[in-house]
């Protein structure tokens, strides 16, 4: 049946939690946090109906964990959560990274800091492109910007999880968390299986005993085991950065802005073409890896930029080390849970 | 009656074994081992019931205990 | 005809350990990995350790073996258990781990009746960072951040773990143990047997906590430490079983 006649109009955490589902994960330890409730809710029904394991933890520390042991032993396995539980989480996902083990885990952001407030925000990206936790790691991140996309890519992320033994971040916000759109809760394709027989712990028969950890004492295997992961995320750089480009063949201003921002930017591009101002959009989707080779050729000729974030300026300093020099960046932001609007934007778009 | 035999490379010279034994059958060695440590060794001419205390004190697993 | 009447058992590797003289971790691994053998779980068994000490235990055990965040060992094992419930699964866990950094994750795992066998060994102070507090060093006691001997006062009492968790719905075997002595490790070897017979019969969660020395930290010769524990630590810490489902 084709993807379009499925349509049926799905709330963005539904659709990361259906996502997960057909990714064939099979188990979801979480805590509550607003605004990804229903993320849980909706794990804690379905996941029993294709017999999978839903847990309500005590804790994101407990959460992260559980994940970890899961992933262990072979099981695909996700959390959610946001902000302060996306900080309690840390840890974990410093000894998934160095434990190599695969995991998906679903920030959808709100505001900070500390406790801060539900409304959506862009603040964590430094939080998830930088590793976050302790240590010289990287998660892989994706952005997504609207419903199909936090079913998509959540489908997607489980695939590189297992690829690159890494956990992957989906980097959403309270308003891809909330809203409806119709949305088609199959996958394009069946979700890629990656072979796992030959690293987790599933009792030591007929092979010798395994062990999986993120701690070497001895001579330079700690030294050793980093420079096996950025070789990872080399493979990663290389293969795996992805970017939506709109209106950039001609364009002589580029708005750069990711997931709810890039939204925004869009209908304010929009708008500026039809008065004649020839601005297009680059929608960075992969956040680490960052799709710089892209971004620095579209910087080759287009020599205004304006970034776009929900936040005072994260994925800006990315943005300026990429570009070339006499490229003019210009940053509008909104941090606090406060959202651009369309108007806001082109007026930042004239300005510029 | 019965007879230990220890690993004395795995020894690490806690002596445990000797203070469990009741028949003063384990003394300290005169050599060190690998691990620049003097093991305990059997002293010749006594006596073991195979009990097997000094095996079960011993935190290295390095004695096993045999029954005739 | 001599018959082998102690042996090491079959699932601990051949190597010595890095535990000081006199420790009691190589006795409670050998324990573990007795009843390990006798149940026939060598191939089936998947062990979480702990930050502390015992981190390096998979160099001890062959089996397969996960290291935990400090404190999150029962929170891994849950993560393993749930979703692989005909694995057997075990912690092994200090007092810092367990008692402290991972009380919430202790309590709560012991609660929800996870079908999971935790070796607690309780030797009363931070044996791996040099011989601080631990959330069990006994009042009086000194250490380096208690220099001048705990007080209830200013640290509080020590924790009672094996008291606290028998109280708890969940738990289906909970004892308190000793190896300082022969008579003791003869004990600790039938609650450990136990607590992975708990696990293999499904009945909830299983806890053996395990008084045991730290010779080094102690500042004292490995014999003079077993005596501390007798004389000490059992004291505060009553040796007994406080719950057994299937007694």
């Amino acid at each position: 049946m084709e993807r379009c006649e499925r349509k049926t109009l799905t709330m963005g955490n539904i659709a990361v939690a259906e996502g997960a589902i057909q990714a064939g994960c099979r188990a979801y330890f979480g805590y509550p946090i607003t605004p990804q409730n229903e993320i849980p809710e909706y794990l804690s029904r379905r996941l029993p109906e294709v017999g999978g394991i839903f847990l309500q933890a005590e804790s994101e520390l407990a959460s992260i964990n559980m994940v970890l042991g899961a992933s262990a032993a072979g099981t695909r396995v996700m959390t959610s959560s946001s902000g302060p539980g996306i900080s309690l989480m840390q840890e974990g996902i410093s000894f998934l990274a160095g434990s190599q083990l695969p995991a998906v885990i679903v920030n959808v952001m709100r505001c900070g800091p500390g406790l801060g407030g539900i409304k959506p925000t862009q603040a964590d990206y430094f939080q998830a492109t930088r590793g976050g936790g302790h240590g010289d790691y990287r998660t892989l991140v994706l952005a997504p910007n609207n419903v199909q996309e936090m079913f998509d890519f959540t489908v997607r992320a489980f695939e590189l999880a297992d690829k690159y033994r890494n956990p992957v971040l989906i980097l959403a916000d309270a308003i891809l968390g909330q809203m409806k759109e119709p949305a088609t809760l199959v996958p394009e394709y069946p979700p890629l299986d990656f072979d796992k027989t030959d690293w987790i712990l599933n009792g030591a028969h007929q092979r010798p005993a395994r062990n999986l950890r993120s701690m070497y004492l001895e001579d330079d295997d700690q030294e050793d085991l980093n420079y096996v992961l950025q070789r990872k995320y080399e493979r990663m750089e290389q293969d795996e950065p992805l970017a939506e480009e709109r209106w950039t063949e001609d364009a002589g201003l580029l708005v750069v802005a990711f997931g709810t921002s890039a939204r925004v930017a869009r209908a304010a591009v929009t708008q500026a073409r039809n008065e004649g101002i020839r601005a297009g959009v680059f929608r960075p989707i992969t956040l680490y890896p960052y799709p710089r080779a892209a971004l620095r050729a579209l910087g080759e000729r287009i020599k205004r930029m304006l970034v776009v974030e929900m936040n005072c300026g994260q994925m800006l300093e990315d943005v300026l080390a990429i570009v070339p020099p006499d490229v003019e960046v210009r940053f509008h932001g909104r941090p606090g849970g406060g959202v651009p609007t369309p108007d806001e934007i082109l007026e930042k778009i004239k300005e510029s | 009656m019965g007879r230990i035999e220890i690993n004395a490379a795995l020894c690490k010279g806690c002596y445990l074994c000797i203070e469990a034994c009741r028949k003063k059958h384990i003394e300290i060695d005169d050599r060190l081992n690998v691990q620049d440590v003097l093991p305990v060794r059997v002293i010749p001419g006594t006596e073991c019931t195979a009990c097997p205390r000094c095996a079960m004190v011993c935190p290295e697993s390095a004695i096993e205990v045999f029954h005739d | 005809m001599e018959t082998k009447v102690f042996a090491r058992p079959k699932s601990l590797t051949d190597v010595t350990t890095h535990y000081c003289p006199g420790c009691g971790h190589g006795v409670v691994h050998r324990l573990v990995a007795e009843a390990i053998d006798h149940f026939g779980l060598r191939d089936n068994t998947v062990g979480v350790a702990s930050a502390g000490c015992s981190v390096m235990m998979y160099k001890y055990f062959d089996v397969d073996t996960l290291e935990a965040a400090h404190g999150r060992a029962l929170a891994t094992a849950t993560g393993i258990k749930r979703t692989h419930p005909d694995l057997t699964v075990f912690t092994y866990q200090g007092d810092g781990d367990l008692a402290s950094i991972g009380l919430a994750e202790t309590i709560h795992a012991a609660n929800r009746g996870e079908k999971i066998t935790a070796i607690f060994v309780n030797n009363a102070v931070y044996g791996m960072t040099g011989g601080q507090m631990a959330p069990t060093t006994l009042p009086g006691q000194k250490t380096s951040t208690t220099p001048a001997g705990r007080t209830k006062a200013r640290e509080g009492s020590p924790l009672r773990m094996a008291e606290m968790l028998s109280q708890l719905d969940g738990v289906a075997f909970c004892q308190r143990v000793a190896v300082y002595d022969p008579d003791q490790i003869y004990e600790a070897r039938e609650a450990i047997f136990r607590a992975f017979e708990t696990q293999l019969e499904g009945l909830g969660f299983a806890f053996v906590e395990v008084l045991s020395a730290c010779p080094t930290n102690m500042r004292m010769k490995p014999i003079d430490g077993q005596h501390w524990v007798e004389e000490s630590m059992c004291k505060f810490y009553p040796l007994g079983t406080f719950k057994d489902d299937d007694a």
